[in-house]
């Protein structure tokens, strides 16, 4: 299973999803999000979701130095906090810019695929779902 | 309030001095929450009376609340400034991204004074601003165009609010905005004109952090449930399927849409102005502030051919609303929806209030039928109810000042009707123009008891549909209503929720949801608190010459009937001479 972006042109830019994310692990606020909305130069243009592809063969975890990145069962990663030092490759690793920055904890924040914010989308935007090959615009 | 909540900190900036400091205010956030509650108090502190609204010590305060950050429809910031429009409060309140972005970037509150010697921008961030030149920027032709420059300069995309004005506001306009994220603004009264006379061009705020609550496990609880309830509840659907634009056909039906200039309470063209008929026909995209799972901001495309090539066009991307449909659409008879989208683009271009502008031009509209402005006065421009282009150019004219009259109907349209005549039908309300609801005496009293001479400080245009239809109550009674409803506001205004949402955040969820904020109160304190801030507008609008008695009725409130009827002036003076006496002394 991995998260998905069903339709990027469903989002209207709520942000829903950002602060789900951090509320997973109890606080208020988008400082812990792994989902990013930001508009495509312009809220007139639409938005775009910016979110972990979930790579079979992810680059972020052959440039980390420290095997941080442990490969997780359905693509993408899982941190290993206690042994990533916050040296900030993986993120240069990142092609879509999908690993953000917990500036508190100075580590990265990459999504585990829980879809826990896809339960609070109220557009359709976001699901849980199989792998599909043929995804195309979940970094759309 | 929680120990070291970000909230309490207030960003200080100079303009003058190019300085920025943070000071804790525990002791206003912990008191009056955040929002207006505490916009009034640092706008007191800041704003010494009778000063100039254009002055350059004159301040600017933005704040957010406790709920900002926390829960759905915590989506609104409160601006609070002199206004340079009435010469007295001036209160605005938008959403966007406005709110999480200020509460993000760690302080509830930002205060501005002084003025840039050269044209400049801000970036907070931080705790900090930063000073940027905007000369290039200033006199640009669109405000969305100075926008896009700004966000490209700037990092933190999704994570910021960009909020900026047009040259409505470079050029004093006393009705100009300041807009947030192209699509929502600081209206009314001039917030525009503030900043313009601050040569301040736009303020971006940026910011990501957590923000702790009371009880995790409870606040996730609540939170499910005030999500529940934004995205089931009845209450919320219209914001959510046609929008605001919604009210269009149903109130002109009534006899309460105002249609030019009202002299007349229906319009016969409403259809093809309507929610529904833009949402068929031009509805191309829904946006929401941060936070806000309802989505009621509507975006029409607009297809328009090149005149001068074939197969050569062009499509704009315009936000509808009810409000400026009614000034730009039925006020000035405009029947053919394209041209009032037309309108509406321009008056963002320019960075106008809608409202404002629509009364102006219906105004100028019948007093140069009346012949009391001539063609020789508005430099050749002819204004007839229904003729769009004469409305696209007398937007710019009032913009640029372009003569004596466009430059006096840029100060508003008592100050027009002051030099030209025609005030039983210079449609404002304590100097600011009226939102659309010809519904009745609750409707016209809501206008001129309110703080901020806005529809929404009392919703008296609902007590005129949904109780006075049956019959009128005494004046007393009324006012003490609309006193009653915008007491109550004060606590959405300053947690900072949106309007929209007050059939979700009753007193009792209110409460609950402040204690995950760490504010634990009962109703009576929460009740206090909400009399405390609607008494703390009023002492600093009294000290700043306002007066119940000054307030004038244009005549035309009387002679075109309305949703309710019947009400006369004196029923009218009544109802303003009880609110006077409540309001006009400090609380027993």
């Amino acid at each position: 299973m991995r998260l998905s972006v069903i339709d990027a042109e469903r989002c209207t830019g709520c942000q829903i999803c950002m602060f789900a994310c951090t509320r997973r692990l109890g606080y208020a606020g988008m400082g812990k999000t792994a989902i990013h909305i930001k508009s495509v130069g312009g809220m007139e243009r639409g938005l775009s979701v910016v979110v972990c592809r979930a790579c079979q063969d992810p680059p972020c975890a052959k440039v980390c130095p420290e095997d941080a990145l442990v490969l997780r069962k359905g693509g993408g990663v899982l941190l290993n906090p206690s042994k990533c030092t916050g040296c900030g490759l993986c993120r240069e690793a990142c092609i879509v810019s999908a690993i953000f920055w917990d500036k508190e904890a100075e580590k990265p924040i990459i999504c585990m695929h829980c879809g826990y914010c896809a339960k609070y989308c109220p557009h359709g935007v976001l699901a849980l779902e199989e792998r599909r090959e043929e995804v195309s615009n979940a970094a759309k | 309030m929680l120990p070291n909540d970000p909230l309490a900190n207030v960003l200080y900036v100079d303009l003058s001095k190019k300085r920025s400091w943070v000071e804790r205010r525990e002791d206003l956030f912990g008191k009056y929450f955040g929002g207006a509650g505490v916009a009034i108090q640092l706008l007191t502190e800041n704003c010494p009376a009778g000063i100039d609204p254009l002055a350059p010590e004159a301040p600017v305060v933005l704040a957010t609340g406790p709920l900002d950050g926390l829960f759905p429809l915590g989506s609104k910031t409160v601006a609070m400034f002199k206004s340079p429009h009435t010469g007295n409060l001036g209160e605005s309140h938008a959403g966007g991204r406005s709110a999480v972005a200020i509460r993000m970037s760690g302080v509830g509150a930002i205060v501005i004074t002084g003025a840039n010697t050269n044209p400049g921008y801000l970036s907070i961030e931080g705790g900090k601003a930063y000073f940027h030149d905007a000369t290039t920027l200033w006199g640009m032709s669109s405000s969305v165009t100075a926008g896009r420059i700004i966000r490209q300069n700037e990092s933190s995309s999704g994570l910021r609010s960009i909020m900026r004005i047009g040259r409505a506001g470079e050029n004093l306009v006393t009705y100009a905005d300041v807009s947030t994220e192209t699509y929502r603004h600081f209206g009314r009264l001039g917030m525009g004109a503030v900043f313009g006379s601050k040569k301040l061009k736009a303020v971006v705020v940026s910011g990501n952090r957590t923000l702790e609550v009371a009880d995790k496990v409870a606040y996730r609880a609540l939170y499910d449930e005030i999500n529940t309830a934004a995205v089931s509840s009845p209450i919320m659907k219209k914001y959510h399927d046609l929008g605001t634009a919604e009210n269009i056909q149903p109130l002109s039906a009534l006899g309460g849409l105002p249609t030019r200039n009202v002299q007349a309470g229906r319009f016969e063209s409403a259809e093809a102005i309507s929610g529904e008929h833009y949402a068929e026909h031009y509805l191309g995209r829904r946006l929401a502030c941060s936070h806000c799972p309802v989505a009621c901001i509507h975006i029409a495309a607009l297809r328009e051919p090149y005149q001068d090539e074939a197969y050569y066009y062009k499509t704009t991307m315009i936000s509808y609303d009810y409000e400026p449909i009614y000034a730009l659409g039925s006020m000035l008879g405009l029947s053919n929806p394209e041209q009032v989208l037309s309108l509406m683009d321009e008056v963002e271009v320019l960075g106008l209030d809608a409202m404002s502008s629509g009364v102006c031009l219906a105004w100028a509209t019948e007093a140069m039928e009346k012949g009391l402005v001539t063609e020789q006065d508005t430099g050749g421009l002819k204004l007839e109810f229904g003729k769009a282009d004469g409305y696209v150019a007398g937007v710019e004219a009032i913009t640029s000042k372009s003569n004596e009259f466009w430059s006096i109907l840029s100060r508003g349209v008592d100050a027009a009707a002051a030099r030209y005549g025609g005030a039983d039908f210079a449609m404002a309300f304590g100097g600011n123009e009226m939102p659309g609801y010809h519904t009745g005496p609750a409707g016209y009293l809501g206008f001129m008891l309110g703080a901020r001479h806005s529809h929404l400080d009392n919703a008296g245009y609902a007590i005129d549909q949904k109780e006075l239809t049956k019959g009128l109550i005494p004046a007393e009674q009324l006012a003490q209503k609309l006193m009653d409803e915008e007491r109550w506001r004060q606590v959405l205004s300053s947690l900072t929720v949106c309007f929209f949402a007050r059939g979700i955040y009753t007193p009792e969820l209110t409460l609950r949801a402040l204690a995950a904020a760490g504010y634990n109160l009962t109703a009576e304190q929460l009740a206090e608190t909400a009399d405390d801030i609607y008494r703390a507008k009023f002492t600093f609008k009294l000290a700043n010459g306002f007066d119940f008695d000054k307030l004038t009725i244009p005549q035309r409130v009387f002679e075109t009937p309305a949703v309710v009827s019947g009400f006369d002036e004196a029923y009218m003076r009544r109802a303003i001479a009880f609110a006077a006496g409540q309001l006009a002394s400090p609380r027993a």
